[in-house]
């Protein structure tokens, strides 16, 4: 199986290799896992990840910089409906719409706006930085076998903006941070984590493993 | 369910190497800073920052190469900070697998520079480092001023406005360090990191004092934090990290145990 990080000059990609290279190994998965900036790489692949950290527009400008990376994404990803992972801005860039600093065109996988988190308790600090329970509103293969719930496994997130899907079925998770954010989205073969799976321990390589058994 | 406080380890690390060696479990080498990242992992470390005081430019490089053999073997935020004070340096952090850096004495003497790197890496890559000691004298209101150079140089600048500028330029979180308490094991000042915590949006890291585990408790009630870093009650293996994310939970504040 040949798994596609896709490098676009954002994200820690080498943690998020080493972290796809450790699930497959203990998972018993044969995968090559590749940090590509290649469309052809991506179009070619059984599995895409998209990383991301910054500012959304300008991920999606980095993103728009490969030539050809916007076409092979559609190519695997909607044409050949191959399971797709998005990572934070990665996720957030599954949107319709950015609204951070200014309004840009996401790739309107999941509808919906990128907003500003508006914490009901004034005294929670922006960016959301740490460790948070997840609470499911659907079950998903991604989360086989992961505890979740006030009691589960944490995730480590890092994020001061989040997904305001429109369709409330895309939203797969939530987490609290003075109301209900956006946690993870999932549709057919798309999936999405606002946390990081790289950086979230237990949690994050069971997810990633899943990702890699996940026949959607 | 809510974002948990969180307990951070914090390694010096001189031309590769853990400054004082770090005195827990049986690690092959105590020198290795990749070998204490991962007990402190396996130990439920929330975060591991690593300060790198080489002062050869030419062992600069070590650093990245210590990151590097960290990301392949822990899967949890690492954030370095120590001799930042370019964009490159940041990216070649980043790409080593550093997840946040943290700018000292560089955003003092050019804050613009962090508005440079957050409008590059983001507002939540970029931690700014606050060295400050109290200079208000008794009766009089709490002043707190930044000093440079390990705690050698005054700078004139007020701690508090400062941390509000930096936030405004991009930081994404500061870590406040009191250089009066740093080494004294007597606890974090909490009156300067609750005056810091309280006047800013992004969260706020406590640091420097700690010399058990109720001077973590109070960094987070008292202080107003939410992490905590700790290094030399961790290296000389007088508390775990588990240890201390028990007594925290136990004494009422949300930590993350599994």
């Amino acid at each position: 199986m040949r798994v596609a990080i896709i490098d676009y000059g954002s994200g820690n990609l080498r943690s998020a290799t080493k972290a796809f290279e450790r699930a497959a190994r203990e998972a018993g998965i044969e995968a090559s896992i590749e940090l590509t900036d290649k469309p052809d790489v991506v179009a070619a692949a059984d599995r895409v990840v998209l990383p991301g950290v910054g500012a959304y527009a300008d991920c999606r400008a980095g993103l728009n910089a490969v030539s050809g990376m916007n076409e092979a994404l559609v190519e695997a990803v909607e044409n050949k409906a191959r399971p797709f992972l998005g990572i934070c801005v990665g996720m957030q860039l599954m949107s319709s719409r950015g609204l951070e600093k200014t309004t840009t065109e996401g790739l309107d996988w999941i509808k919906g706006d990128v907003i500003e988190m508006t914490p009901s308790d004034p005294d929670l600090k922006i960016p959301q930085i740490g460790w948070n329970t997840l609470e499911l509103n659907s079950p998903h293969p991604l989360f086989d076998g992961i505890a979740t719930g006030p009691n589960g496994l944490h995730a480590y997130f890092v994020h001061s903006y989040h997904l305001a899907a429109a369709n409330p079925a895309e939203v797969i998770a939530t987490t609290d941070y003075g109301g209900a954010m956006t946690a993870f989205v999932g549709r057919d073969n798309l999936a999405g984590a606002q946390f990081h799976p790289e950086k979230s321990q237990k949690l994050g390589l069971a997810l990633i493993s899943n990702f890699l058994r996940w026949k959607p | 369910m809510t974002l948990k406080a969180r307990v951070i380890p914090c390694l010096d690390v001189k031309d590769g190497r853990v400054v004082k060696g770090v005195n827990f479990l049986d690690l092959v080498d105590a020198g290795d800073p990749v070998e204490a990242a991962k007990a402190y992992d396996l130990a439920g470390a929330d975060e591991l920052c690593f300060l790198d005081i080489t002062a050869s430019s030419d062992n600069r490089e070590t650093i990245f190469d210590v990151v590097a053999r960290t990301a392949d073997h822990c899967f949890m935020p690492v954030t370095v900070g120590g001799g930042v004070r370019a964009v490159t340096d940041i990216r070649k952090l980043l790409l080593a697998g550093a997840d946040k850096v943290a700018i000292n004495s560089a955003a003092v003497s050019n804050p613009d520079f962090v508005a440079e790197a957050a409008d590059k890496f983001g507002n939540q890559c970029i931690v700014v480092s606050i060295d400050a000691k109290k200079v208000s004298a008794a009766g009089e209101a709490n002043r707190w001023e930044i000093f440079t150079h390990g705690g050698r140089n005054p700078t004139g600048i007020d701690a508090v406005e400062f941390a509000g500028r930096m936030v405004e330029r991009g930081a994404g979180e500061l870590l406040v360090t009191s250089m009066d308490r740093d080494g004294t094991k007597v606890g974090y000042d909490l009156e300067l990191t609750r005056a810091i915590a309280d006047s800013v949006r992004v969260p706020v890291i406590a640091s420097g004092g700690v010399g058990d585990l109720d001077d973590l408790v109070a960094g987070v009630k008292q202080g107003h934090a939410t992490a905590v870093l700790a290094a030399s009650i961790f290296h000389f293996g007088t508390y775990t990290v588990g240890e201390a994310k028990r007594y925290m939970a136990d004494h009422g504040i949300a930590m993350r145990l599994d």
